[in-house]
């Protein structure tokens, strides 16, 4: 079984992008199960999505939830996020994240000290595969803030770390998305993967 | 054809795959999907409401069933209250098509304001309950309760739990077709629901107790596997959790017997007995109530059985909040002593972790019916009441806003009480328009009736925000695509007797203000409508801009308002522009008017 945790603020795009994962598992006969965080939280709290894959046809999925110390890859849409949800990391696992921090309001309000690059530093530091993406440059370069999820899938595929390929998730990507919309995030899933190339 | 389904839109195929013909609802995270899912999937003449509230779906469901139709109801399990009272009461009737009750609990709590089990709502009501451990099985059970109502002549509660709910599998969907039609309604004496009526028929709901029982025993969905001397005794999304838990541990079906339950009640007796005596001593692994746990002791009791239920009671399994597969193996390992192989990653010397709480999204109208209301009361003794929906929100700093919220419709009535208490105080009650629509009305009838002195505050953002933008009696867009006349809150107030009524734009905070000051020196029972539409449900007018020159670094537009677009950039004000819908709250507070419109996103 192969384990993936995405992590990030609601509203960046997690549930889309743990369903694209999965979909992009299930077109190769591959079992998959998910679990996301609807509601209340979408309202710019903290959000989980889980995803789970079968390596092998007929392998089957037992739980929709991935166990602490268990996720072969950890997605961060933020950097404060992957670090607070770490301990689902296995030790050899990868993380994947946006270096550029969401600022909640209570920092803004002084109300705690939260620095998203204290956090990059941290997780380059303690986690075994660190990548770090400029989802900003692939966002700008796409024209729009919302292939967020895409892109840190895209860098994901790159990876290799979920044995799911580029090829794979943009046959996903068709199933999921509006034909008009394709094209930007297809961009944006192949900067991703080549982002990764580079590092 | 296979499916990525979410828990939720399983049951709505499944109730289609049965041939479901009337279904309703009110939204509530987490069941909400399963109705949306049904107009979505509509074959065709499936009738699917949004009803006002659960009481009013579940009695809608029930005249659908005894006219002959298969009908299903769906909601959270805090609506399940709302809905207590046809839903007792149609148990004692009975039905003749098919109706299902789709109920989905909450453990956590993640959404909810309880904890609640509904499983021991159905004990307690004697209606049947079938409990969801996955999507796929959501699927199967929905397709079993309807047989099992009509067969039984029962109400049957499906019950599933967030991690089923909202959680997706593959599955197999059948070709859906529309649904044939029923008979249509007959008199009949039986419909009538009076005291001897009531004697003779719970006299059958008992009969019927004892035979599910049995039948339940033998039930495909109840299953015992493995031959260990310790039995783990489990139901609903548990059993993920558990097969998860124990399939690292070496050669765990020689250590473990697994009972998974899927009909909590009736309680399968035969079936748990025989996992009783295949065991030495069990433990059991459930959210929310010990129900299996103390199913599983009072058959041990009455069996005179000396083997011992570990659980919930005997504090072995924690008592609040969601399992997983490492707290059960940390249980394992602390009961019976064998360790499991799963371990949290290790990763010390964190930095300050961002603390997230979920916000008013930024051009929430919500935030300016706060804010005019916290200006123009500044000084004076006030309480503000709030409710169920999006602007609970309104509770964090800096607005600090909302001081009570109990349930749907509360607030409104719970401020006619502080009122008698407390009779110096300004008492406000804030309340959605969904809410209002849901449960709010009767509460304004009874301060007009009973003379109450309070200012109702609607926060009218043309939808229901909070469940995902489900429309409701003030739009008029119904799911079954058509357009009803919208019922007008203003009208409705004035119909039931609030003479003092104000409109206003929540986002032009002068007029918010001097609405409220006015209302504020009036008596009685007065309401101000603050209408603005979610910024989910429209087009943003455009985005702000701080002329950077001009900004004084005061921090008026950050320490007011608590807006997520609004940061400080290098000692001055900055606007995200991804954010930020212009709604232009923060540049009437700038004592600089140093912020504008800087584009039209029109």
């Amino acid at each position: 079984m192969k384990n993936c945790l995405l992590c990030g603020v609601g509203g960046q795009g997690t549930v889309l992008a743990s369903r694209i994962i999965a979909a992009a598992a299930m077109a190769k006969g591959l079992d998959a199960r998910t679990a996301e965080t609807i509601g209340m939280a979408q309202r710019g709290g903290s959000v989980v999505s889980h995803v789970r894959i079968g390596e092998v046809p007929g392998e089957k999925v037992t739980g929709p939830l991935v166990p602490e110390g268990s996720a072969d890859v950890l997605i961060g849409f933020e950097p404060g996020e992957a670090a607070r949800n770490l301990r689902y990391l296995r030790p050899d696992g990868v993380v994947i994240v946006c270096g550029q921090e969401v600022r909640p309001v209570t920092a803004s309000l002084g109300q705690s000290g939260y620095r998203g690059e204290d956090a990059v530093v941290y997780l380059k530091q303690k986690a075994a595969h660190c990548f770090v993406i400029d989802v900003e440059r692939i966002c700008g370069e796409c024209g729009s803030p919302r292939v967020t999820n895409v892109a840190l899938v895209g860098a994901m595929a790159g990876t290799g770390a979920m044995s799911l390929t580029v090829p794979d998730v943009e046959k996903a990507l068709e199933t999921r998305l509006r034909p008009s919309l394709l094209e930007m995030n297809r961009k944006a899933l192949i900067m991703g993967a080549e982002g990764m190339n580079q590092l | 054809m296979k499916e990525l389904l979410m828990g939720n839109e399983a049951v709505a195929l499944g109730a289609l795959a049965a041939g479901v013909q009337v279904v309703c609802g009110y939204p509530g995270t987490p069941s909400t999907e399963a109705l949306e899912t049904v107009a979505k999937r509509n074959p065709g003449g499936v009738y699917v409401e949004w009803s006002v509230n659960e009481k009013a779906a579940a009695e809608v469901a029930a005249g659908a069933s005894c006219s002959g139709a298969r009908s299903m109801v769906t909601m959270k399990q805090m609506g399940l209250n709302v809905a207590a009272d046809p839903v007792m009461c149609v148990n004692y009737l009975g039905v003749r098509g098919g109706m299902v009750i789709y109920v989905a609990d909450d453990p956590g709590p993640i959404s909810s304001q309880t904890e609640q089990d509904t499983r021991s709502f159905g004990r307690f009501a004697h209606i049947p309950v079938l409990d969801c451990n996955s999507p796929e099985q959501a699927f199967r059970l929905t397709q079993d309760a309807f047989v099992l109502s009509e067969e039984k002549g029962c109400p049957v509660i499906l019950r599933s739990t967030t991690r089923v709910c909202h959680s997706c599998a593959v599955i197999d969907v059948p070709e859906i077709h529309a649904p044939g039609g029923a008979s249509g309604f007959e008199k009949d004496p039986r419909w009538v629901i009076f005291p001897r009526l009531s004697y003779e028929n719970k006299k059958k709901l008992i009969a019927r107790e004892k035979l599910l029982e049995e039948e339940f025993s033998g039930y495909r969905e109840n299953r015992i596997s493995g031959s260990g001397p310790i039995g783990i005794a489990c139901g609903g999304i548990s059993c993920a959790y558990v097969r998860d838990a124990i399939a690292e541990i070496e050669g765990y079906e020689e250590k473990f017997t697994l009972l998974e339950i899927a009909s909590p009640y009736p309680f399968p007796r035969k079936l748990a007995e025989k996992f009783l005596n295949a065991t030495e001593q069990t433990i059991v692994f459930e959210e929310l109530d010990p129900y299996i746990e103390d199913a599983l002791t009072e058959l041990c009791g009455s069996g005179q059985r000396t083997g011992k239920v570990l659980g919930k009671r005997t504090g072995s399994v924690p008592v609040a909040g969601e399992l997983s597969a490492l707290k059960i193996q940390q249980c394992l390992e602390k009961n019976f002593g064998i360790r499991g192989t799963l371990k949290p990653g290790e990763f010390p010397d964190a930095p300050e972790m961002p603390v997230r709480p979920p916000v008013l999204c930024a051009g929430c109208p919500h935030r300016g019916a706060f804010y005019a209301v916290k200006r123009a009361t500044a000084g004076r003794k006030s309480v503000y009441c709030g409710d169920i929906g999006c602007y609970t929100l309104g509770n964090a700093a800096p607005l600090d806003m909302v001081d009570t919220c109990l349930c749907m419709g509360a607030g409104i009535t719970m401020a006619q009480g502080i009122r008698h208490v407390d009779p110096d105080t300004l008492c406000f009650a804030f309340v959605g328009d969904s809410t209002f629509f849901a449960s709010g009305i009767t509460g304004v009838v009874n301060a007009v009736y009973n003379q109450a002195d309070m200012i109702l505050a609607v926060l009218d953002n043309s939808t229901t925000a909070m469940t995902g933008h489900q429309p409701h009696p003030g739009i008029g867009l119904t799911m079954m695509g058509t357009r009803s006349r919208p019922v007008d809150i203003e009208q409705v107030l004035r119909g039931v007797g609030v003479t003092s009524v104000r409109t206003v734009d929540p986002l032009n905070l002068k007029a918010s203000e001097e609405a409220v000051r006015a209302a504020s020196e009036e008596e009685g029972v007065r309401a101000i409508i603050f209408r603005s539409p979610c910024i989910a449900v429209t087009k943003p007018k455009g985005c702000m801009e701080v002329r950077e020159k001009d900004c004084i670094g005061c921090r008026t537009c950050i320490d007011e308002i608590g807006c997520p677009a609004v940061l400080m950039k290098n000692g001055t004000a900055f606007i995200d522009g991804s954010l930020c819908t212009g709604c232009g709250l923060c540049a009437q507070l700038c004592p600089a008017d140093c912020i504008t419109m800087e584009v039209s996103k029109s």
